[in-house]
């Protein structure tokens, strides 16, 4: 056993320091619990600089080998173990910083009163920063779940912050039972995958051989654990009740990096636990994920709470993700490690361009919800004139997640269509075809999330103000901004730079056994996925172009013709009074969806007569999986529990006859 | 090479610049003389853009910024769309930057912010028009990346230049699975264009129309900008028609002869294209916009059976 | 064989597919009948194409049965019969076309993947095209299952028939003469019974629609 560091020499020990020094933060905030200010002038800023530490640190020892360490903590005789390699380190770096642009931006926005004490949001906040961390970092099963259970509390917590509300502390509620639910799953899987050696490092796991059946076993499981913390359906119910629920720093920080941490464990244990998959293995996640972005973004566009819908959207882009994983692993096991590499690119990558895009669009719905007090995107409209900084950091996340190039978004769903196009050669009959129209249905969900996209934008943003309220809504505050303005560049940034930031994730292929394939030559501006194969992006050409030729042609009009312009009344086809409520609303804009995705939902509709003086229109949008799978599972679980419920007797005698007969059983057992 | 090559890649822009309009007026002229009307010049959309040059422009009160810089984005995309595109030669320099896939991501630019801009003024037929152009692009994107995505199983690339010459100098080979994506297609380039049976450019009847309704806002440059295109959209889809489907008779980097001899084919191919549109556009009849979505389906599925016929015949 | 032969199969191969998707989305009995003749006479391309490039005399003269009886006598059978039963339209769909079609291609993954071990059994040059064949019948079947009238359920059983004959081609380079003939002559007094079937059955419910079928149950 090690003992302590003496000095902090080595980039663990120094994210180690950070990640306590995140939980000292925390501390602090409790020194002066009721104060706002000290919360929001201090202690957020503070979180932000370490995790801008925390992102410096990763990014430099992502190109360092892999490194453990035995910590002195932890239960006599169970130390706990960490280890930092290439893929913590990328996670790690999404962590800190993603966690920079939020808690910037929360330091603005818990200035007003939530229903907790701001001191106590302050401990939540910056333990749940700490143990996903520590989540990262953990190489033994104790280790990690411990981290695990302390982000699922700390995030409860942070969710139910508004406890006044009723809907809010159900929220909270379905999360933290989903989330336990999860997390037996993934004890279990652990409790596999030690294979009888009763050890629970990671290092034991990676030793111990398992047999086909227990291995297909622990990835089921884990698949299951981690799949109902990423919110793959039919698991994803909490993720729409939570998301809306919690402050917004708090939905990003859970939609953009937690749900991350679900797929680090994914990959952990596929690639990294178990070892040797078998290449059937990932079409699990594969035709889960591929359901789950089709389902997601179905639903996204049917929503009419803004929240709603980008928690929604996030379900369609973790789809993304496990479809991606699921390919990395059909591809792995079938032998073709340099495609299964790419499809794991795609998926970082991805990773990576989510947390930064949906932790904006929650920040940029956090800022209007701040300053109009309206989720409703029905009531909502024309906020681009009031909140102009909100609303174009919110423009560039739209367009990023609508994978329009030359933002980020399109970059990952481009490497995974490259990945794609390579799946007819998978030599396995069916699976050879059916690969490809996953490609299909991939691509209808990026397109879907355009919809999504413009109807987000568009609604919130732009056309007439559909509530006179919003007239005087205001712009958001300085740290607010800046918030929203360091995730927007991280957007754009991803979208300009990905052939310089793809070789450093590349080495995440060592790490997971993948073998390292030489990066294909290209020059520093392209991106390149295959040696051998001519397909070719070049974002920043493309931006210039782009930007050349607009300027040009502004430039050309404006010498050739003439700049004059005149306002006046939209054009209202000669009826006069153009109201703002004759724009589509948001249930409007979603209607073509629900018509052509009828199946999806489980609809009830209200229409009011022809002879209705006030006349009244409403939609309820329900899922059908609440009817069909939950609410049946709810019954029989109580429906057990009351069979169970007549051990209750009431009577002291009946208890002690219990108790005698278990003592007699025992004793039977062991004599 | 290298000049020559740029010279090609200038030259193709210049061109799609240039005949775009002239284009949507040979198959309006083609319309007109297939249902027997007398049809408009030739230089019809010419003049009609040149005159909304010269026009003051008229803005919404509450326009934003979004609603004037939104023209020269769309305008911008579809040059930049040109560029991509081989229609004349297939060595361009601009290829390494953007490949099919890009294109599509560039035309889904175009058509996003199109429909931002309709709904930044927040008129009924605006945000009816972005609705329903979201609705055909994104069953329209799906089907059209899957057409590409079979001509780039059958030549090993996704870049489209590259695509064109695999196609052009190969041994005259029959691919059944092209037949399969032109259909798909030629579908796809219908509704992607505004043009009957999913839309109808010659009516602003509301309850049927997408593009139009979009375009309601906007006067002078800017509609001039986005009149144009939408004529340079209906070019470029045919001119990715062509690259995939009759990829004969384009530069495939032989030099200068070769270029020259390159453009009256293309005239050729863009003259037989736009007679055939317009036939088709004549012949059918307009969909209720709730059929629109089983027609774009219908295509996606055909460019999905393309592929898999791909897969198993080549297999 | 040679190569661009083998192409041109590929492509009528192909043809034939997209013609069975166009039955299936085709809700026009006229048209369905129309696609049906088309879809025979490239069959009897496919098989003349097959008989020049294999000199199999035979496939000539099935050739010729094809064009006699598929493009011309059977169509203009159906037409006459269309004509004076009057049913020109099919009523809509059980399931919408866009369904109807998702449902097609999860049957033609199937059928080529189902088509993959006979294809490597198979020694022809044609034999690739195997998979298409079993797509074929499936998506005939399909049409029969998805309508209504019992019109364009004929047509489906016909549209099965050529992928029979299609598959026997492209497998072994057709069934032996005899057992074609056979064939033949069954579908043709098929097609003369069911005739005679429709007049009877318009008779008992004044119209072809088979949902009357449903009322000859026994209530339980």
């Amino acid at each position: 056993m090690i003992a302590a560091p003496s000095a902090l020499d080595t980039p663990l020990d120094l994210a180690l320091a950070l990640l306590g020094a995140w939980v000292l933060i925390g501390l602090a905030c409790l020194l002066r619990p009721g104060d706002a200010r000290w919360l929001c002038r201090v202690m957020f800023p503070a979180g932000a600089a370490v995790g801008a530490a925390l992102a410096l640190l990763a990014a430099v020892s992502l190109q360092l080998p892999a490194q453990q360490q035995v910590l002195p903590l932890g239960l006599p005789d169970l130390p706990l173990h960490v280890r930092r390699d290439a893929l913590t380190d990328v996670f790690l770096l999404l962590l800190g910083a993603c966690s920079v642009g939020i808690s910037l931006f929360a330091s603005g926005y818990f200035r007003r009163d939530q229903g907790a004490p701001p001191g106590l949001v302050g401990l939540q906040y910056h333990l749940f920063l700490a143990s996903m961390g520590f989540v990262l970092l953990a190489d033994d099963a104790y280790g990690f779940m411990l981290a695990w259970e302390t982000m699922a509390l700390s995030s409860y917590f942070l969710v139910t912050t508004d406890h006044r509300v009723e809907a809010t502390r159900e929220a909270g509620f379905l999360y933290l039972l989903i989330a336990h639910v999860g997390a037996i799953a993934i004890l279990l899987s652990f409790g596999v995958m030690q294979g009888g050696s009763w050890r629970f490092t990671f290092d034991a796991m990676r030793a111990a051989q398992l047999s086909p059946g227990w291995a297909a076993a622990a990835f089921l499981l884990a698949l299951f654990g981690f799949g109902a913390k990423a919110g793959l359906v039919p698991l994803h119910v909490w993720l729409p009740e939570a998301h809306p629920a919690a402050p917004s720093p708090v939905s990003a920080l859970m939609s953009g990096v937690m749900l991350k941490t679900a797929l680090y464990g994914m990959l952990r244990v596929a690639f990294d636990l178990i070892g040797d998959a078998r290449w059937w293995w990932g079409l699990a996640p594969l035709s889960m994920g591929l359901f789950s972005a089709v389902y997601g973004v179905v639903f996204a566009a049917a929503q009419s709470d803004m929240k709603r819908l980008l928690a929604y959207s996030s379900i369609e882009n973790i789809g993304i993700l496990f479809t991606g994983l699921g390919l990395a692993l059909v591809f792995q096991g079938v032998g073709m490690s340099a495609l299964a590499t790419l499809a794991l690119l795609a998926v970082l990558y991805h990773a990576l361009n989510h947390a930064f895009m949906k932790s904006l669009l929650f920040l940029a719905s956090g800022a209007v919800l701040h300053a109009t007090g309206e989720r409703n995107m029905g009531r909502l409209g024309g906020l681009i004139h009031r909140m102009p900084w909100v609303a174009w950091s919110a423009l560039i996340g739209a367009l990023a997640l609508a994978g329009l190039p030359p933002l980020n978004g399109f970059v990952s769903e481009w490497l995974l269509l490259q990945a794609f196009l390579f799946a007819p050669q998978v030599p396995r009959t069916f699976v050879n075809m059916l690969l490809p129209m996953g490609a299909a249905l991939l691509v209808m969900a990026a397109a879907l999330a355009a919809y999504v996209m413009v109807k987000f934008f568009g609604v919130v943003f732009l056309g007439q103000p559909r509530a006179a309220s919003l007239r005087d809504a205001h712009d958001a505050g300085p740290m607010e901004r800046l918030g929203l303005w360091w995730l927007a560049a991280g957007c754009v940034l991803l979208g300009l730079l990905p052939a310089q930031i793809l070789p450093a994730l590349r080495r995440v292929s060592a790490a997971l056994h993948l073998g390292t394939a030489a990066p294909a030559a290209a020059p520093w501006w392209s991106l390149v996925p295959l040696a051998d194969r001519q397909a070719s992006y070049s974002p920043l050409v493309f931006l210039a172009s782009v930007a050349a030729v607009v300027s040009l042609t502004i430039l050309v009009v404006r010498t050739l013709y003439h700049r004059r312009v005149r306002r006046t009344a939209a054009w209202d086809c000669g009826f006069g009074g153009l109201t703002a409520r004759m724009q589509d609303t948001a249930e409007g804009f979603g209607q073509p969806i629900r018509h052509i995705f009828q199946p999806f939902f489980a609809m009830r509709r209200e229409l009011p007569s022809a002879f209705d003086t006030a006349p009244r229109y409403r939609v309820w949008i329900g899922d059908r999986w609440w009817r069909g799978l939950y609410l049946p599972l709810g019954g029989a679980v109580r429906g057990l529990a009351n069979a169970v419920a007549w051990l209750q007797q009431g009577r002291i005698a009946v208890y002690l006859l219990y108790s005698f007969v278990t003592l007699l059983m025992l004793l039977a057992c062991v004599l | 090479m290298k000049a020559i090559e740029w010279f090609t890649q200038v030259l193709e822009v210049l061109a799609a610049l240039a005949a775009a309009p002239l284009f949507l007026a040979w198959v309006n002229q083609c319309r007109a003389w297939l249902s027997n009307r007398s049809a408009p010049s030739l230089l019809q959309p010419y003049r009609g853009i040149r005159k909304l040059f010269y026009k003051d422009a008229v803005l919404a009160t509450n326009a934003s910024a979004l609603f004037r810089i939104a023209p020269y984005i769309v305008f911008g995309t579809m040059v930049l769309a040109a560029a991509v595109i081989p229609s004349m030669g297939t060595r361009l320099p601009f290829t390494s930057a953007a490949d099919a896939i890009a294109l599509v991501g560039l035309l889904a630019t175009a058509r996003v912010f199109l429909s931002l801009a309709a709904m930044d003024v927040g008129t009924a037929f605006g945000t009816l028009g972005a609705r329903r152009e979201m609705m055909v692009g994104f069953l329209a994107e799906p089907a059209l990346l899957m057409v590409i995505f079979v001509a780039s199983l059958i030549c090993s690339t996704t870049a489209l230049p590259a695509i064109t010459e695999h196609l052009a100098t190969e041994s005259l080979a029959l691919y059944p699975s092209l037949a399969f994506t032109a259909v798909a297609f030629t579908m796809v380039l219908l509704a992607e264009n505004a043009r009957i049976p999913v839309d109808n450019p010659a009516t602003h009847l509301e309850l049927t129309m997408i593009h139009e309704a979009m375009l309601l806002e906007y006067s002078a440059r800017h509609l001039a900008l986005m009149e144009w295109a939408a004529a340079l959209k209906l070019f470029n889809y045919a001119c990715i028609g062509f690259a995939l489907f009759l990829p004969w008779g384009v530069s495939v980097g032989q030099g200068p002869l070769a270029l020259i001899a390159s453009v009256p084919i293309l005239a050729l191919k863009l003259a037989l294209a736009g007679g055939g549109l317009a036939l088709i556009e004549t012949l059918s009849a307009k969909l209720r916009v709730f059929r629109a979505p089983e027609f774009l389906a219908t295509a996606f599925l055909f460019a999905v059976l393309g592929l898999l016929v791909h897969l198993l015949l080549r297999a | 064989m040679h190569a661009l032969s083998l192409q041109m199969l590929d492509a009528l191969a192909a043809l034939l597919l997209l013609l069975s998707f166009a039955m299936l989305s085709q809700r026009r009995i006229v048209t369905l009948v129309n696609l049906l003749a088309l879809q025979g006479g490239v069959l009897c391309a496919a098989t003349l194409l097959l008989a020049w490039r294999t000199h199999e005399g035979h496939l000539y003269l099935s050739a010729a049965l094809t064009l006699a009886l598929k493009v011309i006598v059977l169509p203009r059978l159906l037409h006459r019969l269309i004509h004076r039963l009057d049913v020109y339209w099919d009523t809509e769909p059980m399931l919408n076309i866009a369904g109807t079609m998702l449902v097609g291609l999860v049957i033609v993954v199937f059928a080529f993947g189902l088509a993959q071990p006979i294809t490597a059994l198979a020694s022809t040059a044609t034999r690739s095209a195997i998979g298409i064949a079993v797509a074929v019948v499936l998506l005939a079947f399909l049409t029969m299952i998805t309508r209504r009238k019992a019109m364009s359920q004929v047509v489906g059983f016909l549209s099965m028939e050529n992928g029979l004959f299609f598959g026997a081609m492209s497998a072994t380079y057709g069934m032996p003469m005899i057992v074609e003939l056979g064939v033949a002559l069954d579908v043709l007094v098929a097609m003369l019974v069911l005739g005679v079937f429709f007049f009877q059955i318009r008779e008992q419910f004044d119209n072809l629609d088979l949902h009357n079928f449903e009322s000859l149950r026994e209530d339980k």
